[in-house]
Order: structure tokens, then C-alpha cells, then sequence
């Protein structure tokens, strides 16, 4: 490759938006999924605001973690299956890279919607500006290591059959520190608690999650394609 | 001898690890059921009713070494996982795999006896606890373990790809260990400590110690007895399982 890792891999990004924007279908289903999911609940458990505004965070969250792992079996599955994965793989660019890249690309598509959209499903469940704030910033925080975490199951399932399911099953119990702490921080703000530590937690997952799930899941590719 | 002159592969092939596992696992399967027998005697019979908790107390006895083990089990299988990740060792990648069904059974029997002990002393059958929490997310891993190795058909890329989500997995054990002391909530502290005076009648504590071996012992055991099933399956076309098949 004449122009080096960082033009390579902002190339693969650019890509993987490129196909989200034109598969607008695809992208949008998970949001609208998202919202829909977060819709429901006040119709099954009753219109009483007060348990609304006591549940809206954790509802928006897990509405997330599941409308996020919609679009992760395409990941890597589309190019595994039209051959671009391999190329991906016998490239000059460190495969951690490269799924660093595509897990970015994943996540512009589809976590950093659903954060922007959450304001919205704040405004339904009459969550207080502040609550709603600490949403918005839980998820812009949370939602990266969704795509991160889920990009380990992802490589893990692919080609395998059954593998949407099979990704969930996998991918939702890994999730579980993230929701704690991200619907935790909503609830925290709005018990009058020190928030800090919340976002701390949640920063320093990501930190980690950042260095360690791309090599995780390169690791997994190597395995699935060899 | 001298360490230097030991083998220290030498039953890493499954054909020399096949016959050891025989042996070993009944020797396992016994000390189990005498220690059983000794810690449920001890249990039940010998130590004392609790001052606060009456007679309810007694599921420790079963409820902690199995909460115990479904912890011991899951770092097992994830160290045997990444032995034969890295070391493309075939007989460690079949240990971790017969680690994962005893595992899960330890995490089941962990929840049932603990929702048994629950209801009459917290009055619920259920508390969302972060110990609760984090046990029975240990057996969604392990059942995740499971399901991606039965959903791969080539065994070998199977043993790799679960061997992957176990390490990854194995992040989740600490959570489990530390929550206690991490988020304060419903449950009990630990009763058991390394660092101070066990805060439990010495009985009682013979009893569960007891209990704890012979769970190590069983789940010994049965791993051995499904890692030569394991082995036999895998290597049924060499002329050496045909013949441990036909003579048993």
C-alpha cells in the first residue's frame, strides 16, 4: 500500500460509512428499532410518570445495548462473505488497526445515533435536564465500547450459522458493566449524587476496552479465516 | 531425578493422558464421596445451629463450595483455554471443554441453593445483589462458552474461537470476587478470610472445608472422566483408541 497505515485506515472507515449511508435501510432500522424498543415499555407497565422518570434510563439503555448488537453480525460478515475481510487480512495493516477502523466506523453508524436520539426518549419518560444530560453523556461514553465489545463476538461468530443469535448470547452478558454504570450514572444524578465516578468507570472501560478488543478481536478473525 | 531430565510433556499427547485419566478418576470419584460423606455428617449432624439464622444456615455447606468452585472451574477453563490457544496444544483445548459442562453445573447449584437460603432469610426467592448478579452472568458465560464451541463444526477452529471468549470472560471472575466489597449491597460479606479469625463456629467451618475438597474432587474427577471421552472421540480413527474402545 503506497500511502501508508493512517490514509489506509482512514480509507477502511471511510468505506464502512459509505456503505452505512448507502444501506440507509439497514442503519435506520437499528435506530428506529431503538426507539420503538424504548416506546413500548410505558405501554406495557402503565403511563404513571413518576415510574417513568424512576425507569426511563435504564429502558433507554437496554434498548441501546440491544439495537447496537443489530447491527454487529454485519461487522464482519458482509466482507467474510465477498471476500474484502481477507484482503483486510493479508494488507500491510496491523489487523488490530484495521478492526480498530471498522469498529470506529461501526460505531459512528450506530451508537453515536442512538446517543443523539436519546435526548429525545429522555423527553417521553420526563427525565430532568440534568438526568438528561447524564444520559446523553453516559452513552457517548458507553455506546464506543458496545461497538468495541461486540467486535470481539462479532469476529468470533463469523461465517458460523445461527450466528445473530449466537452474537447475543455471547456478546449481552459482556455488556452488563457498562449498563451498570451507565444507566448508574442517570440514577445517580438524579439521587443528587456525586456523578464523577460513574463517568470515571465508564472512561476508564473504554481506555482499556480501546487497547485490549481490537487485538482480541483480531486474534478471533485470524482463527474464523485461516 | 533431576528436573531438567523430566518430560514435562509427556502426557500432553492424548494417547499417554487417556490411560493416566483412567486411573486417576476413580481415585478422585472416591475421595469425593468420602468427604462428602464426612462434611454433610459434620454439617448436619455435628455443628451447631446458627444463633441468628436457625437451621437455614445449613445450604452452606453445599451453597459455598459450589459458589466457590463455579468461579475455580471458569479460571481452570480459561487457563487450559489459553494453553491451547498459544501453545496449539489439542489436549489442553479438550480439558478446558470438559471443564465448561461441570462449571455451569457448580454455577446452577450456586443459584438454587442460594434462592433456597434466600426466601426464608431475606424473604425472597431472588435479589438483583450485585454477587447475584454477577454469578448468574458467570453462567450465561459459560453456556456462551458452549454454545459458540457446539455452533463451530471444525473442532479445532471451535477449540480456538471459545478459547478466545473465555479469556475474554475471564474478566468477569475478579468482578465477581471484588462486587462484594465494590457495590454494598443485600449480600452477606464473606464469612471466610485469609487475612483475620473466621467468624464461624469450627465446626462449621470443618464442614464447609470438607465440603470444598470434596467439590474439587468431583469436579476433578468428572473433567478427567469427559476429557477421555473427549479424546476418544476425537481420535477415533487412531489404531490406539480402537483398541482402548474394545478392551474397557
Amino acid at each position: 500500500m503506497s500511502g501508508g497505515i493512517g490514509p489506509a485506515l482512514a480509507a477502511v472507515v471511510q468505506r464502512d460509512l459509505r456503505v452505512a449511508l448507502r444501506r440507509r435501510a439497514d442503519t435506520f432500522a437499528a435506530l428506529f428499532f431503538f426507539v420503538i424498543v424504548a416506546s413500548l415499555f410505558p405501554i406495557g407497565v402503565g403511563p404513571e410518570p413518576a415510574l417513568l422518570a424512576r425507569m426511563g434510563a435504564g429502558v433507554v439503555w437496554v434498548a441501546a445495548l440491544l439495537a447496537s448488537m443489530l447491527s454487529l453480525a454485519r461487522l464482519f460478515n458482509d466482507d467474510f462473505h465477498d471476500g474484502t475481510l481477507e484482503q483486510l487480512l493479508l494488507s500491510s495493516v496491523p489487523l488490530p488497526l484495521a478492526v480498530l477502523a471498522k469498529t470506529a466506523a461501526h460505531w459512528l453508524s450506530s451508537g453515536a445515533l442512538l446517543a443523539l436520539v436519546s435526548p429525545l426518549l429522555a423527553l417521553q419518560y420526563g427525565l430532568s435536564g440534568d438526568a438528561t444530560l447524564a444520559l446523553l453523556a453516559g452513552l457517548l461514553l458507553g455506546t464506543p465500547l458496545l461497538s468495541l465489545v461486540g467486535a470481539i463476538g462479532a469476529a468470533l461468530t463469523v461465517g458460523v450459522r445461527g450466528g445473530g443469535v449466537l452474537l447475543s448470547l455471547l456478546v449481552l452478558p459482556l455488556y452488563v458493566p457498562v449498563l451498570i454504570f451507565g444507566a448508574g450514572a442517570v440514577d445517580a444524578v438524579q439521587a443528587g449524587l456525586a456523578v464523577g465516578g460513574h463517568y470515571s468507570l465508564l472512561g476508564a472501560m473504554l481506555a482499556a476496552g480501546l487497547f485490549l478488543a481490537p487485538w482480541a478481536a483480531a486474534v478471533a478473525l485470524r482463527i474464523a479465516v485461516e | 531425578m533431576p528436573l531438567a531430565d523430566i518430560n514435562w510433556f509427556y502426557y500432553a499427547a492424548p494417547q499417554r493422558f487417556h490411560p493416566l485419566a483412567g486411573r486417576l478418576a476413580p481415585w478422585f470419584m472416591a475421595a469425593a464421596a468420602l468427604l462428602a460423606l464426612a462434611g454433610l455428617y459434620i454439617g448436619f449432624f455435628v455443628a451447631p445451629t446458627d444463633a441468628t439464622q436457625g437451621e437455614v444456615y445449613r445450604v452452606i455447606f453445599i451453597h459455598v463450595p459450589a459458589a466457590w468452585m463455579s468461579m475455580v472451574v471458569y479460571l481452570a477453563m480459561a487457563f487450559w483455554a489459553a494453553v491451547g490457544l498459544i501453545f496449539n496444544a489439542r489436549l489442553a483445548s479438550m480439558l478446558a471443554l470438559a471443564l465448561a459442562p461441570t462449571g455451569a453445573l457448580m454455577t446452577f447449584v450456586a443459584l438454587w441453593t442460594g434462592a433456597l437460603w434466600g426466601k426464608p432469610t431475606w424473604g425472597a426467592w431472588w435479589v438483583w445483589d450485585a454477587r447475584l448478579t454477577s454469578e448468574l452472568i458467570l453462567l450465561f458465560l459459560y453456556i456462551g462458552y458452549m454454545s459458540l464451541h457446539a455452533a463451530i463444526e471444525d473442532t479445532r477452529r471451535a477449540d480456538r474461537a471459545a478459547a478466545v471468549l473465555a479469556i475474554v470472560g475471564a474478566v468477569n471472575v475478579p468482578i465477581i470476587y471484588f462486587s462484594v466489597q465494590w457495590w454494598n449491597t443485600l449480600h452477606q460479606g464473606a464469612s471466610v478470610s485469609l487475612t483475620r479469625a473466621p467468624s464461624m463456629a469450627t465446626t462449621m467451618l470443618t464442614g464447609m472445608l470438607l465440603m470444598a475438597l470434596a467439590a474439587w474432587a468431583y469436579c476433578i474427577a468428572v473433567a478427567l472422566m469427559r476429557v477421555r471421552v473427549l479424546i476418544v472421540e476425537r481420535e477415533r480413527h487412531a489404531a490406539w483408541a480402537q483398541e482402548a474402545l474394545a478392551t474397557p
